[in-house]
């Protein structure tokens, strides 16, 4: 009995203690802000269609400074690699080694997928999310809205609480969201470091966000 | 040629192909002085080809790696409510008719239509009333659509991160 007195209390120190961890790290900045030390590495996720046209204006506008540069996209979008592809040929090469990969992830869920079947997916992109994240150890991801984007930015988060790094969530929320956030914005809000809308009407409903008019 | 461009980016929408290649719409286009249909049918399962029309030439697609030559050379873009192809259209200085998929549930791309449409820079209907609209739309009351600023978002990001 007391066996499991002692179990069930010490899991819920640990939960308690990771959700005053995640609280900590959401709240909190950088020690060192990550472009102080010379480049700023970024996981941009690529959604599919508009999603991958919007990332890419915003990538575009990204000094060089911005490297080395991971996408991540679903395993299975087909046109985005090409989009991505095609915009980092059309960069100055400045070193040899390799400035940008793309890595492929289950995606988290099609659209108009059941909400049972999509916490299932979801958790499958999270298994591959995981090590991906640990292993690329980006300063920032940068996402705009495709599902693809949660299990990705909850393993940048979890980096941060296990305490090996902190990583800097940035999302913008897409041009076609005028009046109300996507679910995956509305997952992301509480926990995104720096939250764009582009939309007055958004502004206006989510304080925390940063709205500095059209950016794609 | 004047040139009607329709594009459903990458999804489907049969409703619109079918919707824009039947007699009754044609018709109106060709008298509103179109010569030319080109159709970029994505996923969808409507091909139409080439003679499939009497009053207008047909081209149709399915996808292409950039349609910015098909949009420059538009002089109307008929489009799903996708925000990349209503962008595209809005940036290339096309006058933009946007038709809404009401059989898409959950339709979160109507709000940027709506918006755009109030702020005057595109027309909007359904398929089901494409024929009344295409007939009797005025496109001298677009406005241009300037572009976005991601130079804001970059600059704002490099001394938020601390970027020099």
């Amino acid at each position: 009995m007391t066996l499991l007195l002692g179990f069930v209390f010490a899991l819920f120190l640990t939960v308690l203690l990771f959700l005053l961890r995640l609280y900590l790290v959401v709240i909190s900045g950088s020690n060192q802000p990550p472009g102080a030390r010379g480049h700023v590495a970024v996981l941009v996720v690529a959604g599919s269609g508009g999603h991958t046209t919007e990332i890419m204006r915003l990538m575009e506008s990204l000094s060089a400074a911005y490297t080395p540069r991971h996408y991540v996209i679903a395993d299975t979008d087909r046109m985005s690699e090409e989009k991505i592809v095609t915009f980092e040929s059309s960069k100055p090469q400045s070193h040899s080694d390799l400035q940008f990969t793309i890595s492929r992830i289950p995606r988290s869920r099609e659209v108009h997928q059941s909400w049972s079947s999509s916490v299932v997916s979801t958790l499958t992109a999270l298994r591959y999310s995981l090590p991906l994240v640990f292993r690329l150890r980006p300063d920032m991801v940068l996402c705009n809205g495709p599902g693809t984007c949660v299990p990705l930015c909850v393993a940048g988060l979890l980096l941060g609480i296990l305490g090996m790094k902190k990583v800097q969530i940035v999302y913008v929320e897409s041009i076609c969201r005028v009046q109300t956030l996507s679910l995956t914005g509305r997952i992301l809000y509480p926990v995104s470091d720096y939250f764009f809308v582009q939309w007055s009407s958004l502004r206006d409903k989510y304080p925390k966000a940063v709205f500095l008019g059209r950016i794609v | 040629m004047t040139t009607v461009f329709v594009t459903v980016g990458t999804t489907r929408f049969d409703e619109l192909i079918e919707s824009v290649t039947s007699s009754e719409v044609t018709q109106i286009l060709k008298a509103r002085g179109y010569g030319r249909l080109v159709l970029q049918v994505g996923r969808g399962t409507l091909v139409p080809d080439a003679d499939s029309c009497a009053d207008l030439s047909v081209e149709a697609f399915r996808f292409k790696d950039s349609i910015a030559e098909d949009m420059r050379r538009a002089d109307l873009v008929i489009s799903h409510a996708g925000a990349g192809s209503c962008l595209e259209a809005l940036s290339a200085g096309k006058p933009l008719l946007v038709v809404v998929n009401d059989k898409l549930m959950d339709n979160h791309q109507l709000e940027m239509a709506r918006q755009l449409h109030m702020d005057h820079h595109l027309l909007y209907c359904t398929c089901s009333t494409l024929t009344e609209t295409l007939k009797n739309m005025d496109l001298s009351v677009l406005q241009p659509f300037p572009p976005g600023q991601p130079k804001n978002f970059a600059n704002f990001l490099d001394k938020a991160l601390g970027v020099k």
